[in-house]
């Protein structure tokens, strides 16, 4: 089977370089760092730190490049998603699309552009630390099912997370990804813009009493949105959060939208904070804390 | 002529020490005996919107100064504690003002001696360049009211001073409506400039889209407003007003402790936020908004730390 990863930043990376230890599998990655793609080219694609992994992946930059695919999966930041589907669309014309990325409304716009989408959420993190090479920082597992306006057909859903778990990424194919994807984006919406705003660790930002009640407040906030929607979530943010915090799992990990603070880059709480606060409205459920935390990050972005 | 020490020769304390000295005989409490060294062989040159440099008396130790009539306490909130700490025991005729942004100077002061106490809130901003330089930016006046021991007509006494040394000034019967609105205004411009790194700007009274940051703006305000309609104090300017008036001038105005996060020094959260959130709790009106800023900056100071 034929897949592209479309966003070969960290997690796009650990998608490609483990399905690409499979015999089975074609990985294709589009990516429109150059540096990057030369180096995936040349040398592979390498992980390092919770796993240690080099896969064969052809890398392009170029979207025509791109042959018919079984499946996309798609990992590029949020407010990308747009331009990067635009793009790749014609690779999927008989294929199904995966959006692993975080935040919510993602899979709205991948219907737009293909016919048969798969709603995903995914735990493991890195960062890339030289072009090619991408420190696997955090393990954890991905949850794949059918978008219920545009559903990929199910057994397409378990084909590729049967890959994917082959590969080496853990992953689980259920009639509804709802619950994990809520849990994750309340657990990112909680942490991420905390880390962000004041410049500390998730360990860090977890030790505080104060801001330990604040994610909280957060999330009980964002458990409202999802409950309105008649969304189960599968397990309590809050252990997530408290899990992350240990030495061994994410203490020292700086959120993914901190880093984006440090090198200036546009961050993805459009689809975080400003998702849950979207959503709250549209139900009628009040959503201040997240409101404030959404204007905040948008004022770092404006500082700039 | 009167005599007055300003102890605390930051911005606040130079523009008062600079000017006052070419109506009254001025000396300067200062931290550091560098500083004091300084002020005394070169002066205290002020730029902007005054030009002159002005001679003073400057020590570390107040048992080398005259017994002034008026201190007029201008560091930071965050020293304030200190500073009255070392005029303890020293100047029982003098007349204390203090300076400090948010509420409750007065108190800190009254813990380290009986003197008579005038209050006041200040509005006019400056850069300070270096121990002996100050450049003159926003002239806006400073108010001044009765607090302990002192009545409205010593209020008018200290204004008319300041204004005849050339800066603005005025007397209130009851400076608290003034009080409480520069801290609701400063509770919320300074903490969002701090968490965002934005100086006061258009954005925070901008409110055309969701997530605009006006909304937060605003919603801090009205926290504010309704610890003091809950307090029994009626506001002196609308907080919002201030803020929507402020931006439109055109000018980015960098808050205070936006300075302090970008040099990663302590800020002043515990005399501003924090003492809006205690006036809160004592009048047991919710301020979430508020909390979650406090929680935020002081995170911020624990990343440098």
């Amino acid at each position: 089977m034929v897949v592209a990863v479309i966003g070969c930043g960290a997690v796009g990376s650990l998608f490609a370089a483990n399905l690409a230890t499979l015999d089975d599998v074609e990985v294709w990655a589009y990516d429109l760092a150059r540096e990057h793609v030369d180096a995936i080219n040349r040398d592979g694609l390498r992980l390092t730190g919770a796993g240690e992994v080099t896969g064969r992946v052809r890398a392009t930059s170029d979207a025509a490049e791109l042959p018919p695919c079984d499946f996309g999966i798609v990992a590029t930041k949020a407010m990308h998603t747009d331009a990067a589907l635009a793009a790749t669309a014609h690779a999927f014309a008989e294929g199904c699309v995966a959006t692993v990325q975080n935040g919510i409304g993602n899979e709205e716009v991948l219907a737009r552009y293909v016919q048969r989408v798969i709603r995903g959420t995914t735990f493991p993190a890195g960062k890339i630390t030289a072009p090619g090479v991408v420190q696997w920082d955090v393990k954890g597992d991905t949850t794949l099912g059918p978008f219920e306006d545009r559903p990929a057909p199910f057994e397409q859903v378990e084909r590729l997370a049967d890959a994917c778990t082959r590969g080496g990424m853990p992953t689980k194919a259920v009639e509804d990804a709802r619950g994990p994807q809520w849990r994750k984006v309340i657990f990112n919406a909680a942490t991420n813009p905390l880390g962000a705003l004041t410049g500390l660790t998730h360990g860090r930002v977890c030790e505080r009493p104060d801001l330990r009640r604040l994610a909280s407040r957060l999330v009980d906030e964002g458990k409202e949105v999802a409950a309105a929607q008649g969304i189960v979530l599968d397990s309590d943010p809050e252990e997530l959060i408290d899990y992350a915090a240990r030495p061994e799992v994410a203490y020292d990990h700086k959120a993914s939208m901190l880093q984006d603070v440090e090198a200036r880059r546009q961050t993805e709480v459009d689809y975080l904070n400003g998702g849950i606060a979207g959503f709250g409205k549209k139900l009628g459920v009040p959503t201040p804390t997240h409101e404030t935390i959404w204007a905040l990050v948008k004022g770092v972005e404006a500082s700039w | 002529m009167a005599r007055v020490c300003v102890a605390g020769a930051g911005v606040i304390g130079s523009l008062f020490a600079a000017h006052l000295a070419r109506v009254a005989e001025v000396s300067a409490l200062t931290r550091r005996e560098e500083h004091a060294e300084a002020l005394r062989t070169r002066g205290l040159r002020v730029s902007g919107r005054a030009d002159f440099t002005a001679e003073l008396t400057a020590a570390t130790d107040p048992d080398d100064l005259e017994p002034p009539d008026l201190v007029i306490l201008s560091c930071k909130g965050t020293d304030l504690e200190a500073v009255a700490s070392r005029i303890a025991g020293h100047w029982p005729d003098a007349t204390v003002m203090t300076v400090q942004n948010g509420i409750g100077a007065d108190e800190v002061v009254g813990r380290h001696g009986d003197w008579r106490s005038l209050a006041a809130v200040t509005f006019m901003s400056g850069t300070r360049h270096d121990d002996t330089h100050v450049q003159y930016v926003l002239d806006t006046a400073t108010w001044i009211g009765p607090a302990r021991g002192t009545t409205y007509a010593d209020a008018q006494a200290v204004a008319a001073l300041i204004v005849s040394s050339g800066l603005k000034a005025e007397a209130f019967e009851d400076l608290r409506p003034a009080q409480w609105s520069k801290l609701i205004f400063n509770a919320t411009v300074n903490t969002v400039a701090a968490l965002t790194g934005l100086p006061h700007d258009p954005h925070f009274a901008a409110l055309d889209r969701p997530g605009d940051l006006g909304h937060l703006v605003k919603g801090l305000m009205d926290e504010g407003k309704a610890v003091a309609a809950a307090a029994g104090v009626e506001l002196g300017e609308d907080p919002w007003e201030m803020n929507v008036l402020a931006t439109r001038r055109g000018s980015a105005h960098y808050p205070s402790m936006l300075e302090d996060v970008e040099a990663h020094r302590r800020t002043e959260i515990d005399t501003i936020t924090g003492a809006l959130v205690r006036a809160a709790h004592r009048v047991g009106v919710p301020v979430p908004l508020h909390e979650t800023m406090e929680r935020l900056i002081k995170a911020k100071e624990d990343s440098w730390s």
